[in-house]
């Protein structure tokens, strides 16, 4: 692997910053000589995908700064000055609400595919945490954002999700009033969740480069799951993963901009065109579309407390992944149970996903607490044992005996031991 | 409120009273006290290249400048709209004498007192109750609710598949689908049905105990360009001006979507090439 | 850089300037909706007008009403404001430009020209200091108009720029009298 960078300014001016700041070298070699496995798939541009969006909601989201009043009185009014007042507002308006909902279909993506491949296994696990802590960031910072238009489903959803907090024994009403500044969701409140929307996204792109710099220093996973071991195994950054990712991301903004343009409030609710009302509750308190399994874990348990815990232990036991698959194969191509068990996995969160836009009753209960017994069960028992039990198929000795399908039999042997030694 | 509602089911009741009595019944609710799915309508407005029909918000303007607006404000709507493009399209001269046909407060004046002016392009709407608490003292303590996003406000469940195929088919005019189902839908009550006192019998409300009496009958509204004088043509109207209302810049999206889309797709072609070139040489 | 092997040097490769050009098109287009927002929007450009009842300002006084967010002065000038006006020849003025905006970009700043039509004791002025934006100060300074308190420019009594360092008279908005008591500024 071509480690270091072999960017040598040529003009004099040129030279003469490199030598006091190396800025375009360390551009060169992370976004240009940086060598990429020559087998990375469609499903590996959804890192690039990210890095849009990321860029997307932080601009369009500081352009509606400048439009929007947080306070209860004005917020809701002044969202919708922007949808009618402001030029072009309402497009920037629907770019960074479903922008929101483009951005978590990407991220999910980009977690499956990780789980498809093993990519959190060792040396990513710094890699894959660092991603489970941008997820998290991501979730609470489009929660408030959801807050601020201060609709109906704002309101409320801010109630629910902050009364999660009065579970814990003795200093639960504490915390929730302590979140709140008050005695219910009120103008603090819209307040204090406004100053974070604002500050989270630029902590998000903060763990963001400490997630691509882990990236860089161990290299990327690809779907055979074997470390390239010559040159021959990996191409340039440039000009081939870039052109692939940018193929991909203006593939992903077709699809976003269908959204945007002709159906933006699909993934919204209506509800949320009725102003704050903090009298009456909708009949259906639905969270958005992307925290819909863990809302159907919170509601599977019969027991507060309980529910809170599994719901956010669903997520903790994510970041438990690297050392909970024992298996020393990475990727599922080459495992033929786990490829099985992760599709279960898959369907199972998506069911999860849909029992909980579903009332709270009957059959969706029950069905609740079987899909979420099975979502701990994948991580904890399936993984553990399935490491110790499955057989696997024969693993390419190289990345390019992968791609040239010479399936030389034998010698599956050591995977994941080269390390490449990237710049530091 | 005192009334002795006799709801099939006692567990839904302290939820249709609160819709009732605030006036903001959660459409979703529908399925589940048997309302009918509300028909889908044939809108101008639906799909990529839907426009208003410029007529139809002229007289659903009428409809509800005459009718509606004695009871629901729409604080968010300005007169100065009435002219913009991708609207009825009024000339700036008519929407200047509707403005100045209304009487609107301004103040303080030196003295320190409110006063009433002619309306001018830059105002909004007024409202025909000066708070909520006065709107709901003159409706039975129901409050009309705003019109400014309310075609937005309403939906119905679409259920599975139909919630899939609304994204291929673009379709979203469910609020749309809903108000023109419920400004059709006042019945006699079927039997076994108490209607409380005060509320009216709909098929389409939740709970189908709606405040609102029957606002509309036929021939109520003149129309002067010849079309039907009745209750579906002047709710098809009335709703489409709602819609714009709520999105009124619903036309725009669409055109600058669909040249987005041309551009997009073309990109992506150029891309597509272009990365099969740099690829040429490479196995993968 | 790459793609080295495939750019030869004298072979134009149309495919690639196409995709290169598609993109900055696209990335102009995105641009300009984010540009455009920061316009006036569409409520502010609508606030049209500001009415002033004339009635209740005295002979001499001066008052200051708001019209698109700035202050305009209303001044109700005396015979003798009006006379010390008039005797300033134009060719003596920093500014001859009349600067009003009912009249054509030319008219030379006579006090006729600056003062309402046919009702000279009116004087209808934006309260904008034309060097950097502050309120000046009214019945004072060395013309009997206006000083402004920031770097001492100085108005007489039609506020026309008598000292330095402002470059123009005061501006004097689009208005006119909806009655014999009432004007309509905007």
């Amino acid at each position: 692997m071509s480690g270091h960078s072999t960017f040598e300014p040529k003009h004099p001016a040129l030279k003469w910053f490199e030598s006091r700041l190396p800025l375009v070298g360390l551009v060169h070699s992370s976004f240009v000589a940086y060598p990429t496995p020559r087998n990375l798939n469609y499903w590996w541009t959804f890192g690039g995908i990210l890095s849009l969006m990321l860029g997307v909601q932080i601009i369009s989201g500081v352009v509606l700064v400048m439009h929007y009043t947080p306070h209860v009185t004005l917020a809701f009014d002044s969202v919708e000055h922007i949808m009618r007042d402001v030029s072009y507002g309402w497009l920037i308006r629907y770019i960074h609400a479903n922008g929101a909902s483009m951005f978590f279909i990407a991220v999910y993506i980009h977690i499956f595919r990780g789980l498809y491949y093993g990519s959190y296994k060792n040396p990513r696990e710094v890699l894959w945490i660092l991603g489970v802590i941008i997820y998290l960031l991501m979730m609470a910072t489009a929660f408030m954002g959801y807050v601020l238009p201060w609709g109906q489903m704002s309101f409320w959803g801010a109630t629910v999700i902050t009364n999660l907090f009065s579970a814990f024994p003795v200093v639960g009403p504490t915390i929730v009033e302590w979140l709140w500044g008050g005695f219910a969701v009120d103008n603090p409140t819209l307040n204090r969740f406004f100053s974070l929307h604002y500050l989270l996204p630029f902590m998000i792109a903060g763990v963001v480069v400490l997630h691509v710099w882990a990236l860089h220093v161990v290299g990327q996973n690809n779907p055979a799951g074997v470390e390239p071991k010559s040159p021959k195994d990996t191409v340039p950054f440039t000009p081939y993963a870039t052109i692939k990712d940018g193929f991909g991301m203006v593939c992903f903004l077709i699809f976003f901009a269908w959204f945007l343009f002709y159906i933006p409030n699909y993934l919204g609710h209506a509800d949320n065109y009725i102003p704050a009302n903090p009298l009456v509750t909708p009949a259906h308190i639905v969270p958005e579309w992307y925290y819909l399994p863990f809302y159907a874990m919170l509601r599977a348990v019969p027991d507060k407390l309980g529910g809170v815990l599994t719901m956010f232990g669903a997520i903790l036991v994510l970041f438990f992944v690297p050392w909970l698959d024992t298996s020393k194969v990475r990727s599922a191509t080459y495992r033929p149970l786990y490829k099985q068990f992760f599709w279960i996995w898959l369907v199972a969160c998506v069911g999860l996903g849909w029992l909980g836009s579903k009332p709270a009753e009957g059959g969706y209960v029950i069905a609740g607490r079987i899909l979420t017994v099975y979502y701990f069960a994948h991580f904890l028992i399936i993984l553990p044992l399935l490491g110790l039990f499955e057989k696997p198929k024969a693993i390419p000795a190289s990345i390019t005996e992968a791609v040239l399908g010479k399936k030389k039999g034998a010698a599956p042997a050591s995977v994941g031991v080269s390390a490449p030694q990237t710049k530091g | 409120m005192s009334n002795t509602m006799s709801f099939r089911s006692s567990l839904l009741r302290p939820l249709a009273v609160a819709s009732l009595v605030l006036g903001l019944a959660g459409p979703a609710l529908a399925q589940e006290h048997g309302a009918p799915k509300p028909h889908r309508e044939d809108w101008s407005f639906a799909g990529p290249f839907g426009k208003f029909d410029r007529a139809q918000l002229q007289r659903g303007f009428q409809v509800f400048k005459e009718v509606c607006s004695s009871c629901h404000s729409a604080h968010l709507f300005a007169f100065r709209n009435l002219a913009q493009p991708g609207g009825p399209e009024f000339s700036e001269a008519q929407a200047k004498a509707v403005a100045e046909s209304y009487q609107i407060q301004d103040g303080p004046n030196d003295a320190g007192d409110m006063f009433d002016r002619p309306g001018r392009l830059s105002d909004h709407w007024p409202s025909p109750f000066p708070n909520e608490q006065a709107a709901r003292a003159s409706n039975g303590g129901a409050y009309p609710p705003d019109f400014s996003t309310l075609a937005k406000a309403r939906t119905y469940e679409v259920g599975f598949p139909g919630f899939l195929i609304d994204i291929l088919t673009q379709y979203q005019e469910q609020g749309p689908d809903y108000i023109h189902a419920l400004l059709n839908g006042y019945k006699e009550p079927p039997e076994g049905f108490t209607v409380p006192e005060g509320a009216h019998y709909n098929e389409y409300f939740p709970g189908h105990a709606i405040k609102m009496p029957q606002p509309i009958s036929d021939d109520q509204v003149t129309y002067t360009d010849g079309t039907p004088q009745t209750v579906d043509q002047y709710s098809r109207d009335v709703t489409a001006f709602m819609m714009w209302v709520a999105e009124p810049h619903l036309e725009a999206r669409k055109r600058i979507g669909f040249q987005a889309m041309i551009f997009l797709i073309i990109f992506a072609g150029l891309l597509y090439f272009t990365k099969k070139k740099v690829w040429k040489s490479v196995e993968h | 850089m790459a793609a080295t092997e495939t750019a030869g040097t004298t072979r134009r490769d149309f495919l690639y300037i196409a995709t290169g050009a598609m993109g900055a098109v696209g990335a102009a287009a995105v641009v300009w909706p984010f540009i455009s927002q920061l316009q006036p929007d569409a409520s502010v450009l609508a606030l049209s007008s500001t009415e002033v009842d004339l009635s209740q300002i005295a002979e001499g006084q001066m008052v200051t009403v708001k019209w698109r967010g700035k202050p305009v002065f209303v001044w109700n000038r005396t015979e003798k404001d009006i006379n010390e006006a008039k005797e300033v020849q134009v060719s003596a003025l920093l500014d001859p430009v009349a600067r009003n905006a009912n009249l054509p970009a030319d008219a030379p700043a006579t006090d006729a020209n600056r003062a309402a039509v046919d009702k000279e004791k009116w004087l209808v002025v934006i309260g904008i200091c034309t060097h950097l934006g502050c309120v000046p100060i009214g019945h004072s300074g060395e013309y009997d108009g206006w000083f402004c308190p920031c770097h001492g420019s100085e108005y007489d009594t039609a506020g026309r720029v008598r000292r330095g360092p402002a470059p123009e008279n005061l501006a004097i908005p689009p208005f006119n009298f909806v009655s014999d008591t009432k004007i309509s500024i905007g």
